[in-house]
């Protein structure tokens, strides 16, 4: 089975996978890393595990790349005359909510049922003073389903997700836009790293992570850095892309660039390492700038047990955290060649240059 | 001082007879009851306006539309609650202010009183806050439901040379009219007087009107506001010094040879008149104005304090002066 | 006796009821809709025809000796966006046409044009947002369509744009885009396909309805009716209040079947056609409500102001969130409108405009 990068990145954000409930996500991607791996697992909290073993003699060391799967959602706190009262998993802002497309994810019965559904505002007059005007707070937002409310009732109950259900769209100019593609986009571009490797000989164990709970505090990566203990990590996910309002932040050219971090969380020895990578192989490598921590896995896995040194690749997103962000395919394989290339080079003593001056 | 007292009858009748916008049915079977005996022929259109012709278009005369609205602003219900408390929303312009406290009487007989909700220190009322109670304890025993219409219930009141009711917007003009109408003899004119329907809503009836009757010249007969109450609007009408000609309002721009038309029947009479400059309001002449390839037309106000409220006052001598002044205008040759 | 006709939502009229609601058409270039009405109206071709302002009028004698002519209008128009000018980079400010809640605008999927080119408005992310800002609405002069990179050879300043959401069923609901008033339109194309023989019927799919009824004025001018008839979609704003008190200002209720006019801000409904459809819905058993009293407009607003005037009513599917990406009906109560139309229209009688009628 050859793979195909466009229909998998599509069928990964057809799909839901809200943090802390990542089976379906964690579904479309195991028969491709299958594939491309020697062995795959899943870890305690529901990572997703795939080990290409290296070519070089045992004990090998290990590089681990990290993507998250999971995805910012919303979630039912309650039920009244047929509409859903909800709260949000991840950070939402509540303005981008009213009117979009919405699954619910209803478990009261044995089996989960998938109810298309949208997020609503009640009129004016039904809400109390600060719902009059501006954009109403989450608490007064509503789930409609459609359906009559006793078969809400009987198929829906509170803690039920709910998942945004906006359908993929490739852009023009090789731009694709879809929900969670913060951080899907950079899921498939492990897969791209995955697939070029299993066409080279690399001499060191990888393993990719697609790693749950990213969105509520790196939970997932805690623990499978923890369990993998690799010789160093590679996090990426995805950064801020240039874009209407996105302010004087230092941002990115979508489709010209992907980003490398500098900051407190990223060894300085990976980091040039890398970039010497993207510049053999003129790779543009911009970077980005998180002193204090970037929000990602990068965070969790330096601390796992006595810590390990970290990398940090971004693909510049439009839009993040609606359901219309917005990342260039050129972006994708850029990062998953970068990756590629620089596991196939990896000497077996590559640690020995990964030290403080 | 006999006319006089046939005016203030006829009015009386008129004020007392409910008939928001929408709702004119039984004010339009009085009106057509007092006018029957005077018409050449008369009937009833499409939306609901009275339309009546008297005189044959005669050399020197024109098809003349003179019109005067007969809804009134009112009430329709749009929810009765558990409880049996109606909710409503205004036909037509209607303070909140004014309705506190009020009565009103449904088109099917059923009476209520207006009360409102809790206010907050500082909160102004508005429709949503207040309720018709009709005295029902429930939705069942509620003798009204949505769609329901009423008009303010307040008794026509004489002061003497001043009157008061509620709806003297505009069953004064349809006195004046109606007076006119009767005293108008031997006229080269066609004149259709048009006793319009849904004024208050945005001149509806009087567009359809115009269109059917396809005037030469047309006259709107209305209230308008004065200026000469305490700390009132800036406004140089007052109650009393005879009938307002109307150079313009929000609506419309009064025709200028209509209003010189006006001001010389009124001169020529030795009659007082006012000129009126609204900067508020409507009138059924906008209407007229611009039916189909447009018509001249202008408006002969009545000088009203109060208007929209349950208590309008008005001149004695300002409507008998609006009916010889009318009279007049309609009876001769027009010279333009 | 008009033959039996009992409305269903089978797959045929899914399919019709899809193409339209996925239509671009709004106001001012509704000619999707237009297209959809000539193809499924062709038996008609010979009494059709487009006017002016862009209206599809279609006139269907019946073939009883005395017909009263009824004029059953549905706009074809929806709300929507007009692309003003170009930012580069794929980017396109723009405004709205017709009633848009800028709140509705962000994060949502559009198309663009007469090539429905895919594009999205997004929003910044929420990480560069401050709390302030988040409690500021974001106004749509901030807001951008992004059709992707290099996408201004795809679309152009001047193409108008709509939410892509696409018509679906969900349980006893249907949700879709521009239900206001595609529904009015397929309901009105069932009507000529099943007209009863005992009137005159004046079909107008109308033009410019969300700028102003504007559309629906001259189609009335044109027809000379007897009777007007708007038929439209409705707010249920039946959602509880949020202080559990109850709710007194639901406009509509779902699953109350065909809303009937009686007041709106444009039309104060006949009360002889208030009654004939009343008085058709209770006889033919089925439901129906009261749109309450209110604000807003249907084409009835200009029709009943036509000429000499024409006494007019307005018949509506109650529908929840009008005027969003999405709004959402009941099958049943569409259905039910357009059983209680045919059923009304089957049984008119122009004695009921006798005036002596107005109670």
């Amino acid at each position: 089975m050859k793979f195909e990068l466009l229909p998998f990145l599509k069928s990964m954000l057809s799909v839901s996978g809200i943090s802390g409930y990542e089976a379906p996500i964690r579904d479309v991607i195991t028969p491709v890393w299958q594939e491309l791996s020697d062995r795959t697992w899943v870890s305690s909290h529901g990572s997703y595990h795939a080990i290409r073993y290296g070519a070089g003699t045992e004990p090998r060391p290990k590089v681990m790349i990290a993507a998250h799967m999971d995805a910012i959602g919303l979630m039912v706190t309650g039920i009244e005359a047929g509409f859903l009262r909800l709260t949000q998993v991840g950070g939402v802002d509540s303005r981008i909510l009213p009117g979009q497309m919405v699954t619910v994810h209803g478990t009261q019965r044995d089996e989960t049922v998938e109810l298309p559904a949208m997020v609503v505002m009640p009129p004016a007059h039904l809400l109390p003073k600060d719902g009059q005007k501006g954009p109403l707070p989450q608490k007064y937002l509503l789930v409609d389903t459609g359906l009559h409310p006793a078969e809400v009732e009987r198929l829906v109950r509170v803690g039920d997700v709910i998942s945004f259900a906006t359908e993929p769209r490739e852009l023009s100019g090789e731009t694709i836009s879809g929900h969670t593609l913060d951080n899907r986009a950079s899921v498939a571009a492990t897969t791209i790293a995955l697939d070029y490797l299993s066409r080279r000989k690399h001499l060191w164990d990888v393993i990719a992570v697609a790693t749950s709970q990213e969105e509520v505090g790196g939970i997932g990566a805690m623990g499978s850095s923890f369990d993998i203990m690799p010789d160093f990590a590679i996090v990426i996910d995805v950064t801020f892309a240039k874009g209407p309002g996105g302010g004087d932040t230092v941002l990115f050219d979508m489709g010209k660039t992907i980003t490398i971090t500098w900051g407190s969380c990223d060894h300085p020895a990976l980091y040039a390492a890398m970039k010497a990578t993207a510049d053999e192989y003129e790779i543009p490598l911009a970077r980005d700038f998180a002193p204090s921590g970037a929000g990602t896995d990068a965070y969790d896995i330096q601390i796992a047990q006595a810590g390990i040194p970290v990398v940090e690749l971004g693909i510049p997103l439009r839009y993040m955290h609606t359901p219309v962000e917005v990342v260039s395919i050129k972006d994708i394989k850029r990062a998953g060649r970068l990756m590629a290339e620089f596991i196939t080079d990896l000497p077996l003593d590559f640690m020995n240059s990964v030290r403080w001056e | 001082m006999a006319k006089t007292n046939d005016l203030l009858k006829t009015l009386e009748m008129l004020v007392e007879t409910p008939g928001p916008s929408g709702s004119e049915h039984q004010i339009r079977s009085k009106i057509e009851a007092e006018i029957r005996e005077h018409v050449d022929e008369f009937y009833t259109d499409a939306l609901g306006n009275l339309i009546a012709r008297k005189g044959k278009k005669a050399e020197g005369g024109k098809r003349v539309m003179v019109s005067a609205h007969v809804d009134e602003i009112g009430l329709m219900v749009t929810h009765v609650d558990d409880n049996g408390f109606a909710r409503f929303i205004s036909i037509g312009g209607v303070s909140p202010y004014t309705c506190i406290g009020g009565r009103v009487l449904f088109m099917n007989g059923t009476q209520g009183v207006i009360g409102v909700e809790r206010l907050e220190a500082n909160e102004q009322p508005n429709l949503a806050k207040l309720f018709i109670d009709t005295g029902a304890t429930s939705r069942d025993d509620s003798k009204v439901g949505v769609g329901d219409v009423c008009g303010f219930e307040r008794p026509f009141m004489n002061l003497g040379k001043r009157l008061v009711a509620k709806s003297m917007d505009d069953r004064a003009a349809v006195a004046v009219a109606i007076g006119a109408l009767k005293a108008v003899q031997n006229t080269p004119n066609e004149i259709y007087f048009v006793f319009s329907v849904q004024e208050e809503v945005g001149l509806r009836g009087a567009i359809t009107a115009a269109y059917g009757v396809d005037p030469e010249v047309g006259i709107a007969v209305d209230v308008t506001r004065t200026g000469d109450t305490p700390k009132g609007t800036k406004m140089e009408v007052s109650l009393g010094k005879g009938p307002a000609i109307k150079v313009r309002d929000s609506s419309f721009i009064a025709d200028p040879r209509v209003i010189n038309w006006m001001v010389e029947e009124a001169k020529a009479q030795g009659l007082p008149y006012q000129m009126e400059v609204l900067e508020a309001g409507g009138t059924d002449g906008a209407a007229i104005q611009r039916t189909r390839a447009g018509v001249p037309a202008g408006c002969l106000s009545i000088p009203c304090r109060y208007i929209h409220s349950p208590s309008e006052m008005v001149d004695t001598d300002d409507l008998q002066g609006c009916v010889e002044l009318l009279t007049g205008l309609l009876g001769k040759p027009i010279g333009f | 006796m008009a033959k039996k006709y009992s409305p269903k939502m089978g797959k045929k009229e899914l399919d019709l009821l899809t193409r339209l609601s996925n239509a671009l058409a709004v106001s001012g270039d509704e000619q999707e809709v237009r297209e959809i009405v000539y193809a499924e109206l062709q038996e008609f071709k010979d009494s059709m025809h487009t006017d002016a302002m862009g209206n599809v009028l279609v006139s269907r004698e019946g073939n009883e000796p005395i017909r009263p002519r009824v004029m059953v209008a549905a706009h074809m128009d929806e709300i929507g966006m007009m692309l003003i000018k170009e930012d580069g980079d794929g980017l396109f400010e723009f405004v709205v046409i017709g009633g848009v809640d800028p709140r509705q605008l962000v994060g949502k999927p559009v198309i663009v044009g007469r090539k429905h080119v895919p594009g999205v408005i997004g929003a910044k992310a929420i990480h560069l947002t401050t709390k302030e800002e988040r409690e500021q609405e974001l106004k749509v002069k901030s807001l951008r369509i992004d059709v992707g990179l290099g996408g201004s050879k795809l679309v152009e300043i001047g193409d108008r744009a709509t939410f892509d959401t696409k018509l679906a069923v969900l349980g006893p609901s249907l949700r879709g885009k521009a239900l206001d008033d595609r529904l009015g339109v397929f309901n009105l194309i069932e009507l000529l396909k099943n007209a009863p023989e005992n009137i005159d019927l004046l079909a107008a799919f109308t033009v410019q309805e969300e700028l102003g009824l504007r559309g629906a004025k001259t189609a009335a001018y044109h027809f000379t009716s007897d009777i007007g008839i708007a038929m439209d979609s409705t707010p249920a704003n039946d959602m509880p209040h949020f202080d559990g008190e109850e709710n007194t200002t639901h406009n509509t209720k779902l699953d109350g079947g065909p809303a009937i006019y009686l007041m709106d801000g444009a039309t104060i409904g006949d009360r002889r056609l208030v009654k004939w459809l009343t008085d058709t819905a209770d006889a033919e058993k089925i439901p129906w409500q009261y749109r309450q009293p209110g604000r807003g407009g249907t084409d009835a607003g200009a029709i009943h102001k036509t000429r000499a005037g024409v006494p007019s009513v307005s018949v509506s599917v109650p529908q929840r969130y009008l005027h969003s990406a999405a709004g959402l009906v009941r099958i049943d109560d569409e259905l039910n409108t357009l059983k209680l139309m045919h059923a009304a229209l089957s049984r008119l009688d122009r004695s009921i405009l006798n005036p002596q009628e107005i109670k």
